[in-house]
């Protein structure tokens, strides 16, 4: 159980900068997950954690200690690869102890070791079996016992789920939940499935272009992005955007674009808002609440049916919004329907910096 | 509803064009075949037999001697001993050079594919063009090499010289094989704390049992059919089956000894012959395994 500290992280791949001065600090005990879209640098972060990348600058600490170019096997960590990574000429067993083995543990304790690991993932059944004997899943948990084995204080996981077919993900999502629960090591998990993210996350780094836009729990995350990408990238469908202007007036603030004119009075401005400023105004599709009661009105343009919620897309002044609705209701294409926003649950965006105002 | 399905046959009809494949496949086999036949029929014939000139006809009167005579009591220059001793001796040359190659190969592939030294890609290169300087050229400076670490016509020195000539391609079949290995299997070893020996000898070398198969044909095929190497740098107490063969065949004392040496030929080509018999399908598939990649 150690925290992490990470400062003006540097590294370089083939000639090129992938992460450009990046500041981090995992709190001891956390879930902390890496997302981000395909190639933005979460691989090469956790690797350089791991010491299997050299870094150009900057500085690594694991549990207070500096370990920027201490070897991989010196920094009590374990790791669990994209690929699995098993080796395929040692059995279960074999592959589980083999950090052990080298490092000269007691046979009793390797063997208590991989008792222990192979109880908590399930795995007494195959311990004689060569990898190339197992299923996707079984594998995965080879993978995930051989890290903890080592009872590392740090677990770095690298999109551990994502060659995994849908149920049996939601299951070992579950199972590293309870794992985390159980141990209460550190975990450093990369992934970019965001429902990964949010449902084992104690916090959420998002990271685009080898730089993190926003750390925060997954609750700020996703409803108080700091910044368009931020807001873009997590949920689905993705928050609806609309361009416009911003009128103060006194004591209201008022939203307009186009027809679209929407009174923004009780948003919780960060900074104070200019008059005539150009922003993005951005709207989860579950705080849209479609009802008689409400001030707009549009034209419903298509019906998603989810299973237990619906997502239906309205057509208004121009723009596609698209509304969640929890309760199936009998919408159909063509019905005009009234609803309203709460403008204390959206997001406004300067739209030149791209930040949260 | 009573639909019956007729199933589909495969088409075993003779047509023209199988008939022509045929043909063809045959006349290829009889082309490569007819110089082994003739070599086994002319072995065991007596040579009166063989003045008759009939080279294509079975033998009448069947005999073993000339097999006997070659293995054991031909003349090679002065001494008649036969062929046997140049088996040993190459075998001699043959078991140590393959087993050092492969590994020397399989060091330098591995190194060359997960620990990236500086200037490794400089290395492999010059190593490269190594494999396209022909063995000529360097006869002489390796002569005066050799010579000067007292290693010149001696055994040691031929298997030095083997595993030095067989370097670059073992180590291309090998960093070629390594490249496909997933790079996250080494780094899941190095968490693990596995070093330079260690992932080799533990992880990779047991991994490698086809590319080793594949590298053993080649080597073992190789330096038994090597001639000028042995001829150079094996000396006199070690000359290998095929210089061997050669004295043998050249030995211009009396009558030329047909009989005897097709015997010789066969007797030294049957090391290669009989690996590419029983591993043939081996090494294709190794080939392909390692070829396709890098
Ligand atoms: N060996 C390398 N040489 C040069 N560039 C590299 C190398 N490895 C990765 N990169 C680049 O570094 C960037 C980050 O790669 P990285 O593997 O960290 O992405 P990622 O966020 O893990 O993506 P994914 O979600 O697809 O796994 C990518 O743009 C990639 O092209
Ligand atoms: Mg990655």
């Amino acid at each position: 159980m150690s925290n992490v500290s990470i400062r003006n992280l540097c590294v370089s791949l083939g000639g090129n900068r992938i992460i450009e001065n990046l500041d981090l600090d995992v709190i001891e005990s956390e879930f902390l997950v890496l997302l981000g879209p395909s190639g933005c640098g979460k691989s090469t972060l956790l690797h350089s954690i791991a010491g299997l990348i050299d870094v150009a600058d900057g500085s690594i600490a694991i549990g207070g200690e500096d370990m920027t170019w201490a070897d991989p096997a010196d920094r009590r960590i374990g790791m669990v690869f994209q690929s699995y990574a098993l080796y395929p000429t040692m059995s279960v067993e074999g592959n589980m102890s083999f950090g052990l083995r080298i490092g000269g543990t007691p046979k009793a304790e390797i063997e208590r070791r991989v008792k222990r690991a192979a109880e908590i993932l399930h795995l007494e059944p195959l311990l004689k079996r060569k990898p190339s004997q197992l299923s996707g899943g079984q594998r995965q948990r080879v993978a995930i016992g051989r890290a903890l084995v080592r009872e590392a204080d740090v677990l770095l996981f690298d999109e551990p789920l994502s060659n995994l077919d849908a149920k049996l993900r939601a299951e070992l999502r579950r199972e590293l939940k309870l794992l985390h629960r159980k141990l209460r090591s550190t975990m450093i998990y990369v992934t970019h499935d965001q429902v990964e993210a949010m449902t084992l996350a104690t916090r959420i780094v998002v990271m685009q272009g080898g730089k993190i836009q926003q750390i925060g729990t997954p609750e700020s995350v996703y409803s108080k992005p700091d910044n368009l990408f931020v807001a873009g990238f997590l949920g689905a469908p993705g928050m609806n955007f609309l361009n416009g202007t911003l009128a103060c007036d006194r004591s209201m603030v008022r939203f307009a674009a186009g027809q679209v004119d929407l009174d923004v009075s009780n948003y919780a401005f960060k900074h104070e808002p200019r008059h005539d400023m150009t922003v993005v105004l951005g709207i989860r599709p579950e705080q849209i609440q479609i009802g008689d009661q409400g001030n707009l009105t549009g034209v419903v343009s298509l019906v998603e049916p989810m299973g237990n919620h619906e997502i239906v897309w309205i057509d208004y002044c121009g723009h596609s919004l698209a509304a969640i609705v929890q309760e199936m209701r009998e919408f159909k294409a063509d019905d005009r329907v009234r609803f309203s926003v709460d403008a204390a649950k959206i997001s406004i965006f300067d739209q030149f910096d791209e930040a949260r105002l | 509803m009573n639909a019956t399905v007729t199933r589909a046959r495969r088409n075993t009809r003779l047509d023209p064009a199988r008939i022509g494949i045929y043909a063809f496949l045959v006349s290829a086999a009889a082309f490569f075949l007819l110089p082994l036949y003739i070599m086994l029929v002319t072995s065991v014939k007596p040579m009166d037999e063989i003045r008759l000139g009939n080279i294509f006809a079975l033998p009448l009167s069947f005999t073993m001697e000339p097999w006997q005579t070659a293995w054991s009591s031909a003349c090679t220059g002065v001494d008649c001993e036969g062929i046997r001793g140049g088996f040993w001796n190459s075998l001699a040359i043959v078991a140590p050079s393959t087993v050092l190659s492969i590994l020397i190969g399989a060091l330098n592939g591995y190194a060359l594919s997960f620990w990236r030294a500086r200037g490794a890609g400089l290395l492999f290169g010059i190593l490269m063009m190594g494999a396209f300087i022909p063995v000529q050229v360097m006869i002489y400076p390796l002569v005066q090499i050799l010579a000067a670490l007292h290693l010149f016509s001696s055994l040691p020195g031929i298997i030095l010289i083997h595993v030095i000539f067989g370097m670059p391609v073992m180590t291309l079949l090998f960093r070629n094989y390594y490249a496909s290995i997933p790079e996250e299997l080494f780094k899941a070893a190095r968490i693990d704390g596995g070093g330079f020996f260690r992932i080799f000898l533990q992880l990779m070398l047991p991994m490698s049992t086809p590319i080793i198969i594949v590298a053993a044909i080649m080597q073992v095929t190789g330096i038994w059919n090597d001639y000028i190497l042995g001829l150079v740098f094996a000396g006199r107490e070690n000359l290998p089956m095929t210089v061997q063969l050669n004295n043998v065949i050249n030995t211009t004392t009396g009558v030329r000894l047909y009989n005897v040496n097709m015997a010789a030929t066969i007797l030294t080509s049957l090391v290669p012959l009989s690996i590419y018999l029983v591993s043939g399908r081996w090494f294709v598939r190794g080939i392909a395994a390692g070829a396709v990649k890098g």
